[in-house]
């Protein structure tokens, strides 16, 4: 018993070092001098840790724009697809208009079809729309999501409908029993689409890389991929570029992890 | 009625959205499919020809596609069932009743998860270096001379797989952590009496109580493996010799770099085709094994 023991806590740990040593790795790299990673046998700490390659891919890249846009565009997508998916997943549960569930049964069958189907005449409907190489090219895909919408509504049903009959009898409009009984009870969910609709509007590359020619409008992770193409030999300074870009991430992630659980427990049963 | 305008005053601007830049895009990529649609339709539509299935035939005539549906088959035998070992190990071992430091660890498993693929990925170019990569490094502790991950065309894909694992068993440990604490406690206890060994009781009761979620996971991790496209985008290009050529890759190569979107569309929908069927395969599958 007591030797099971051993071995499970071990085996344990041996799984966390897999899992944290190469983000470990990159942050002890990030501050070595140039040139220092690239030895054998690999140093695991630098011998003098220096901030200059954080310095130096401020100075001599566009990161802080690159940086700018990532936050922005970000920012953008959690709010509107908070505001679409939402309104819409609460009416999916709580209000009845025709055709409501055929409707979402449909929308679920749409969660079989890959996102990359329909990249091609959506590239080819933002250039209609003139918004190729611009932030609204980059936020259109993301302004709906099934998911999203399914995520909601399955919350939402748990809302009692005596409660918003009561509201009715007393006279609220439905915008009026929508802001204030609503949305305070969807309050939890919201957290959760919020750091689902963050993080992967951050993370996303396929569409991004598509749909933004102008260097100037790049988001991080399309920036990254460029950058290490060129950078191959600056280990460092690489290194330096993916602590930029996973730190926001991995901050918000330890914030808001409940919520993202959830998220991804929900999200496993849809099938 | 009023009530009624003021639902579909709540639902309208995700369906419209969800029509206009999904469901038409969809429907319009079928169409595109069986088009000549290429740089000069892009141009002036005057261009466009319908060429009925000559896309999906030419195809079948290009060995780059059976290449990259080769790679990618690969990709999806070699880590699917490992990520799935992966996660399962780790699940069992952090619902065990020895573990200790369960939160801390399960959040160590699963950060890799959350993180930006494309900025993992360039780490896991320099850990698997031939020279100076940690990875060989370990290798060469247990006496192992050191392998050309991503130069040599047999090495690439099983290198990338590696990374895959690790970027991915986080997501699928939590839901399968989720499906064991569902196996009720009697079981376990009753096997115990019944004198069952813990491999025994792993074999009868936790895979069996296991299975419906290992299903769902096994059908997400497909789906999700056969996108394949990032990883080989950063750590290979491709290369070498081809061997990380995706479909999706090759449909993005096709698509745009060489304009080629009526061509590009048919390979999108040989993936989503495939990824159907197989999905439609191990549902039906589980359902013969179940009964």
């Amino acid at each position: 018993m007591k030797r099971g023991g051993v071995l499970t806590n071990l085996a344990l740990w041996l799984i966390a070092l897999f899992a944290l040593a190469p983000l470990a790795w990159m942050v002890s790299v990030s501050t070595m001098v140039p040139g220092e990673a690239s030895r054998f046998p690999p140093p695991l700490l630098p011998a003098h840790p220096t901030f200059a390659n954080f310095t130096a891919l401020f100075a001599d890249t566009d990161m802080a724009r690159y940086l700018a846009n990532s936050l922005v565009l970000a920012t953008l997508a959690t709010a509107i697809s908070l505001t679409f998916n939402v309104t819409a997943g609460y009416a999916f549960a709580k209000l009845r208009f025709a055709g409501r569930d055929r409707i979402f049964r449909l929308l679920l069958t749409a969660l079989v079809i890959p996102a990359q189907v329909a990249m091609i005449p959506l590239f080819l409907i933002c250039k209609m729309l003139g918004v190729v190489d611009s932030f609204a090219g980059v936020l259109i895909p993301s302004i709906a999501s099934v998911f999203g919408i399914f995520l909601v509504r399955q919350y939402a049903l748990s809302i009692p409908d005596e409660m918003l009959e009561a509201a009715r009898i007393d006279g609220a409009g439905e915008g009026r029993i929508f802001r204030s009984i609503v949305l305070p009870t969807l309050k939890p969910i919201l957290a959760t689409l919020a750091t689902f609709s963050f993080l992967g509007s951050w993370s996303d590359f396929l569409w991004p890389l598509i749909i933004l020619n102008d260097s100037g409008k790049q988001t991080l992770p399309v920036a990254l991929a460029n950058l290490s193409r060129e950078h191959v030999q600056d280990v460092e300074l690489m290194m330096a570029g993916s602590v930029v870009t996973l730190l926001p991430v991995l901050l918000l992630f330890l914030l808001l992890q409940r919520y993202y659980i959830a998220g991804l427990m929900a999200g496993s049963v849809k099938g | 009625m009023n009530r009624e305008a003021a639902a579909w005053g709540f639902v309208a601007p995700a369906l419209i959205a969800l029509a206009l830049f999904f469901f038409l895009p969809v429907i319009a990529a079928l169409i595109l499919s069986f088009t000549d649609f290429d740089i000069y339709a892009v141009a002036d539509l005057g261009n466009l020809r319908f060429v009925g299935l000559d896309n999906y035939l030419q195809l079948l005539r290009t060995p780059l596609f059976w290449k990259a549906l080769g790679n990618t088959a690969w990709f999806v035998v070699l880590g699917v069932p490992l990520s799935i070992a992966m996660s399962l190990v780790a699940a069992l071992l952090l619902d065990s009743r020895l573990a200790r430091f369960k939160g801390f660890l399960r959040t160590a498993y699963f950060a890799p998860v959350v993180t930006t693929l494309v900025a993992v990925a360039v780490i896991w170019r320099y850990l698997l270096h031939t020279r100076y990569g940690l990875v060989n490094w370990l290798l060469g502790g247990i006496g192992i001379g050191p392998i050309d991950w991503l130069g040599d065309p047999r090495w690439s894909m099983p290198a990338i797989v590696l990374f895959a694992v690790w970027k991915n068993f986080g997501y699928n440990m939590i839901i399968l952590l989720a499906g064991l604490q569902t196996i009720p406690e009697e079981l376990h206890e009753a096997a115990r009496i019944d004198g069952a060994s813990a491999w025994q009781r792993l074999r009868h009761v936790t895979l069996p109580g296991l299975a419906p979620v290992l299903l769902v996971v096994s059908i997400l991790t497909m789906a999700g493996y056969f996108q394949l496209f990032a990883e080989p985008y950063v750590m290979t290009q491709g290369g070498p010799a081809e061997s990380t050529v995706s479909i999706l890759y090759f449909m993005y190569e096709q698509g745009f770099k060489w304009w080629n979107l009526g061509f590009a569309s048919a390979v999108a929908f040989v993936l989503f085709a495939i990824m159907f069927a197989l999905t439609m395969l191990q549902l039906r599958v589980s359902e013969r094994w179940t009964r």
